[in-house]
């Protein structure tokens, strides 16, 4: 990783002062991950430029590590672009080895603090996360605060253009500022690029660096986004036990799950759908009298919390496959601080809908929503047996996507589902006649239900059937 | 007195407070056979004689009683028990547990029992106790005969007491003892001559001799064989009385055993004089009978009552009863289990024919008996979870059936005639699941039980394989989410350690630790078999779609699959996924696989390349990525440092040399992986290499040497097409220098031109070391290869000095569990078990497979 800064003010050496570094020696300091070299290509009185050359010990990395325990796997890894890349690593740093800089400490010639001096940095390379992004999030961090961006996106492999861009982008700066100010955005920002691939030394950290943020965060455009991501590095334990199973095909399903959960919901959200979804279930749930009722699917809960504000429902009881989406539903109806009497109304289940499970029977009604179109239709049989003929609760209120209304949608390509997950998605009459057939043969009726806009032409967007054990 | 205990009972002792329970209870049964109130009392309280904790002390003592009685341990009361009330509770748990209960009263004067507890400091409560309960419990002595009690001794005196001795009676229905081998016959519903025929077939001689006071019968079965009626003798058929005078015959030579059936329990209650209805073919017997002299009749009177609900043989592997029985009930004796044994179970319902709807008990059996039974007519008897219905309707026109056991061989003679209509058309019962048998539709769902929470599995290479609970439920989600219908999920292949490590300069792996773990282990003679370097994946082949449904139970998903390490199915495009496997099939068709290892399917384990073609995600996000940050951030730093040099010279000039030994490090790095990727753009692009040909129908190929493996493997090579590919091996003798040396550079010319490494396995698949198995395999990875997994820059000997210290022990722990579980999985489905028993095993290769260990290993 190399980080350049080059003054072009007139008396461009002065950058040497400020930053503490005598232009004319290679200077090693050591780090706990590793070394930083600080030495000048070029000094002269009308351009200097100092470099910071981080030198990761990536051996180090893996074996010495500390931090959070279960966090992170590509800190596992020895085939890492932590000692390639500009991270939070960076930020330690420049604390360590621009320290006085950044905090705008300069004994020999103070007035040099506060001038705007002609900056250029360059940082090889900058790692940017994100959706399809073409360094756009760079330019959203630094041109609020003055900068000239440029980028240069590089491709993941030059022998497999095919594979495309990857995250990496060499990124040049330029503003005319004070060099603290100048540090001290780059010592904040730089991690934030860096994404869900952020790893801190330590917890105090991000403290620290949200706390340089005094002055000019508070104003930033991006805020939002900035100290989002500070907050995103907890990982829970269950995670990386999954994740040791699904390497080879994806790098992180869960996290992929939940992306495509936000996909799906901004393509859906215009029409509020999901509020409506629920409003819908929660109804015929209503209607059909039950007290003790299911949600199966029920990920982080969102349905369940509708559900306890029903007086009617006595038992509420969510069951997920996914332990992550299930940790979030504990947190979501806040469990551990329900009084008693509360929390017994309240059952989260580690399940899946392949098996057959007792714990399963005995419920009033059960729901599954938006649930279907994530099995693969070869496995949807082991689910209905599952539902209608083993946990047979009298009333199973079912929805699922109408595709006929994807063409509706106006962020959605055609031809694509809603949600990369989606194994499926049904016409109403695909729908309709799985569902009669289905309810045939387990001795349920069935009746569909709109939810959602009812279109003339495509229908509504959601569609819902509920079935009633005859 | 000697007191006659049924081997499993609940003995409940009666007598107040010092008459002699606990001293008694001592001297006759096992110290944990006796379960003391006072015992629990101190349990829950510390202080035996608390009677203010009562309540929870009983809850304790009779949550024992049931854990002991549901696992069928005798267990003895140690209480007052002088209440009614109190015994209420004993009876009640006995029942639910079909353990029979047994009274033992100690009515002991109140003078004994007085100036025991005087003896005794902790019992100083006043002489009304005593009396008391003695009282109390001679109030209520006669009624406990009525309260359930059906084994009843009553000591009157501690002379008694002393002299008694206790004895164990086996329940008449336990033949643990009696091994077999036995024929088991359906019902016979008096088809006497199709009876006679049957008995011909399966080599028993019978002799009929007509004499004046009518038929003998004479049976001489084949060696040592004993012949076993399911029950069902009378009724309907043609010849009834004849029936039953050849079992009779055969019963009292103890040629044959028999069950009682239903018709021949209702048989029994109407010649007792019993009103009972005469519907299904009852007439028919008792007009057969009335022609038959009262002696003969009272003979039958004595059999039918003479007969025992059920059989329990061979060490409990076998269960013979007439309409079978569930696992808890088997071996017990009670009402309910004689209940079960002659209707089995309703719902309470009717059908449309009148009949009552049975419920299938056989679908939920978990037991690891078998369970041969008859009572209701199926056109074919057909296995579901280790039980079998040999009701083949004979009577009805359809034919009589026997199992031979233990061969588990089918035996059928076709009905002369149909003497009977059934109730219900019985043919075409088979309608009823469709195109799959009663195993396969059973199946389509799996009990979240049979998977869920800590688990122990018995398998055949190791006991006791024990998958963690978190581990279980990390499976779940991937099984759930990923996974391919688990029919065709019948193995998954074991993870694999490397050898030691390397003490070699620039080596962290080399053959040479390889063959010394293996002549360690003493085996003298390993294959070495080329690493290929894509993704393991299992393909199953099935001759066509036919057997895809008669053997694995999967309809409409072509004729097999290929799924990978985690059962996950390899490739999204089924069509691409079925051209694959008819390529393989037809190498199969053309090197005539199928007829010379009779079968129509078969599981391969396989690596399928190139690695790009599943690892897409990972070379995009790890691999090609730290390439390409690598790639740019050193150029920049280089040139940085070139400029800096011609200004600074010899410290800038150092800086410089170090970046660019890394820029070559990572140049190597890049080449390394780019060897294992090519587009793919249609199936002649994939590689498909097995090298182990895992299964075929009734054999898994564990007993067979590596060659055999690699032989087929490489027949299927040459006969396929290009995409099927073949496995270089080359073998050592690990005694010898000469063979090392050579194994030592067939490994390097196959790493030195970009090869991932080599596995060696032992010749055998399977070897048992000094200590336990060993390793099946371990892997031998190449110099170059290891950049991918422990970085650019690893051979830098800072670099690898650190990464020397690495221990193997939990990964192989793991690879020998995993590889227990995968060949348990795979015997399993040869052996047509159930599923769920062959998805228990897959389940917890799954579940191991997220244990944490190091993942560069």
């Amino acid at each position: 990783m190399l980080l350049t800064i080059t003054n072009s003010s007139p008396q461009a050496t002065d950058l040497g002062y400020l930053l503490h570094k005598h232009p004319d020696k290679v200077q090693a300091f050591s780090l706990s991950y590793g070394k930083a070299h600080v030495f000048y290509p070029e000094s002269s009185s009308d351009r200097c430029t100092a470099c910071l050359l981080l030198d990761i010990d990536p051996v180090g990395l893996v074996r010495n590590r500390r931090g959070p325990s279960g966090e992170g796997r590509s800190l596992d890894q020895y085939v890492n672009d932590r000692p390639y890349v500009a991270s939070s690593f960076l930020s330690v740093a420049l604390a360590k080895v621009y320290g006085s800089a950044l905090s705008g400490r300069c004994n020999d010639k103070p007035q040099l603090i506060s001038t705007p001096l002609d900056l250029t940095v360059t940082v090889d390379v900058v790692p940017c996360r994100g959706a399809n992004d073409d360094g756009q999030v760079i330019r959203e961090l630094f041109e609020p605060l003055d900068y000239t961006v440029e980028t240069v996106h590089h491709p993941l492999d030059e022998k497999f253009l095919q594979w495309g861009e990857g995250p990496y982008f060499s990124v040049t700066l330029r503003a005319r500022k004070p060099l603290s100010e100048m540090l001290t955005h780059l010592y904040v920002l730089l991690p934030v690029l860096d994404n869900d691939k952020h790893y801190w030394v330590d917890k105090d950290e991000v403290e620290k660096l949200l706390a340089r943020g005094e002055g000019w965060l508070q104003g930033h455009p991006a805020k939002e986004l900035i100290t989002n991501r500070y907050l995103r590095y907890q990982r829970s334990l269950t995670r990386d036990a999954l994740a040791r199973l699904t390497t080879e095909e994806q790098v992180d399903p869960d996290a992929d799950a939940e992306a495509h959960d936000e996909q799906e919901e901004a393509i859906e959200s215009p029409l509020s759908l999901n509020d409506q979804r629920h409003a819908a279930v929660v109804a015929a749930l209503k209607a059909s009298g039950a007290k003790r009722v299911l949600d199966l699917g029920c990920a982080q809960g969102k349905l369940l919390r509708r559900l306890l504000d029903e007086r009617q429902f006595e038992l509420v009881a969510g069951m997920d496959v996914s332990l992550r989406a299930l940790e979030h539903a504990e947190r979501r109806l806040k469990l551990d601080r329900l009084p008693d009497r509360q929390r017994q109304r309240v059952q989260l289940l580690h399940g899946s809908l392949m098996y057959r499970d007792q714990r399963l029977n005995g419920f009033d009604a059960a729901c599954l929503v938006e649930v279907i179109e994530h099995l693969d239709p070869p496995r949807l049989a082991a689910m209905e047996r599952a539902v209608f003929e083993f946990a047979k609760s009298p009333t199973v209120v079912l929805t699922t996507p109408n595709v006929e209304y994807n063409v509706r949608f106006e962020t959605l390509p055609a031809g694509q589902y809603r949600h990369r997950d989606h194994r499926f998605e049904w016409t109403r009459e695909q729908f309709q006649s799985w569902a009669t057939e289905l309810a045939e043969r387990f001795g349920y009726t069935v009746r569909f239900l709109p939810v959602g806009d009812n279109d003339a032409e495509v229908g509504s967007p959601t569609q819902m059937g509920v079935f009633e054990h005859a | 007195m000697r007191i006659d205990l049924p081997e499993l009972s609940l003995v409940t002792l009666i007598g107040a407070t010092g008459s002699g329970k606990s001293s008694f209870a001592r001297n006759h049964f096992g110290p944990f056979e006796v379960v003391s109130s006072d015992f629990c009392r101190g349990l829950v309280s510390n202080d035996e004689n608390d009677q203010t904790v009562s309540n929870e002390a009983f809850d304790l003592l009779h949550s024992i009683i049931h854990q002991r009685l549901r696992l069928g341990r005798l267990t003895v009361v140690d209480a007052t028990n002088v209440r009614p009330e109190d015994r209420k509770h004993l009876v009640r748990i006995a029942r639910e547990h079909h353990v029979l209960p047994v009274a033992v009263v100690f009515d002991i004067p109140e003078k004994v029992c007085h100036e025991r507890n005087a003896s005794r400091p902790d019992r100083d409560f006043g002489p009304h106790v005593i009396r008391n309960q003695r009282s109390a419990m001679k109030r209520n002595l006669r009624g406990l005969k009525r309260e359930g009690f059906r084994h009843i001794f009553t000591f009157k005196s501690v002379e008694e007491v002393d002299a008694a001795t206790t004895e164990r009676q086996p329940l008449w229905n336990n033949k643990k003892a009696v091994t077999g081998p036995f024929d088991i016959i359906g019902d016979v519903h008096g088809c006497c001559s199709e009876l006679i025929t049957l008995l011909n077939a399966l080599g028993y001689q019978v002799t009929e001799t007509d004499r004046e006071d009518g038929l003998k019968f004479q049976v001489t079965p084949p060696d040592g064989r004993t012949a076993v009626f399911v029950g069902d003798l009378v009724d309907r058929g043609p010849r009834v009385a004849d029936t039953l005078k050849l079992v009779m015959a055969m019963h009292a030579d103890g040629v044959a055993h028999c069950v009682p059936g239903n018709h021949d329990v209702k048989l029994l209650r109407k010649l007792r004089g019993k009103n009972v209805q005469i519907t299904h073919g009852l007439d028919v017997t008792l007009a057969e009978l009335e022609k038959e002299d009262a002696d003969f009749n009272d003979a039958v009177v004595q059999f039918i009552d003479g007969l025992v609900s059920h059989y329990v043989y061979d060490n409990g592997r076998l269960v013979v009863a007439h309409a079978g029985l569930i696992q808890s009930m088997q071996g017990r004796g009670s009402g309910k289990v004689r209940e079960f044994c002659l209707y089995g179970e309703t719902t309470g319902e009717t059908d449309e024919f009148g009949l009552p709807i049975r419920y299938n008990w056989a679908a939920e059996y978990r037991g690891s008996a078998m369970v041969v039974y008859g009572h209701t007519p199926v056109p074919e008897p057909e296995w579901l979870n280790h039980t079998i219905n040999i009701d083949t309707g004979c009577v009805f026109g359809g034919k009589l059936t026997a199992l031979r056991y233990p061969e588990k061989e089918l035996v059928s003679v076709d009905a002369e005639a149909m003497y009977a209509e059934p109730a219900k058309p019985f043919l075409d019962e088979d309608q009823k699941h469709g195109v799959l048998s009663a195993q396969h539709a059973v199946d389509d769902v799996l009990d979240l039980t049979d998977v869920f929470g800590k688990r122990i599995i018995d398998t055949r290479l190791q006991k006791a394989v024990t998958v963690r609970e978190e581990n279980a439920a990390a499976a779940l989600e991937v099984m759930s989410r990923f996974a391919a219908n688990p029919k065709w999920l019948i193995y998954l292949p074991p993870t694999m350690s490397p050898c030691e490590t390397s003490e070699r300069p620039e080596f962290l792996e080399h053959p040479e630790e390889a063959f010394t773990y293996y002549r360690n282990q003493g085996v003298p003679r390993v294959i070495c078999e080329q690493k290929h370097m894509g993704s393991r994946a299992v393909a199953i082949v099935c001759r066509n779609e036919d057997v895809a449904r008669e053997r694995f139970g999967v309809v409409g998903e072509g004729i097999g699959i290929v799924y990978t390490r985690t059962g996950r199915r390899f490739f999204d495009d089924v069509e691409l996924e079925q051209a694959l496997l008819h390529e393989v099939r037809a190498a199969a068709d053309t090197c005539r696989l199928w007829d010379d290892l009779g079968t129509d399917w078969m599981c391969l384990d396989c690596e399928l390349m190139p690695w790009s073609a599943k690892a897409q995600e990972l070379l995009r996000q790890q691999y090609a990525a730290v390439g390409s940050a690598g790639r740019h951030a050193l150029a920049a730093s280089v040139a940085a440092l070139t400029t800096a040099q011609a200004r600074m010279g010899e410290p800038a000039a150092m800086l410089l040399a170090d970046m660019q030994t890394r820029q070559d490090s990572l140049k190597a790095y890049t080449t390394a992986y780019q060897h294992y990727c090519w587009p793919v753009e249609s199936l002649s692009d994939l590689r498909l290499a097995p090298f182990h040909l895992l299964a075929t129908e009734k054999q898994a190929h564990v007993d067979k040497d590596h060659r055999w493996h690699m032989a087929w493997c490489q027949k299927l090579a040459e006969h396929g097409s290009d995409v099927v590919m073949g496995t270089a091996c080359h073998e050592v003798d690990v005694t010898d220098e000469s063979s090392l040396a050579a194994g030592m550079e067939w490994w390097l010319t196959l790493t030195g031109e970009g090869g991932e490494g080599m596995v060696v396995k032992p010749l055998d698949f399977i070897v048992r070391g000094k200590r336990g198995l060993s390793q099946p395999a371990v892997k031998c990875r190449g110099r170059e290869y290891l950049r991918i997994i422990y970085g650019p820059e690893y051979t830098t000997p800072v670099h690898l000095d650190r990464l020397r210290a690495r221990g193997l022990g939990r990964k192989r722990g793991l690879a020998l569990r995993e590889f227990a579980l995968g060949i348990e999985a795979l015997e399993r489905f040869v052996r047509r078990e159930p599923l769920r028993r062959v998805h228990e095993c897959v389940f917890g290769v799954l579940a191991l497979e997220s244990e944490p260990v190091d993942p560069r290993l």
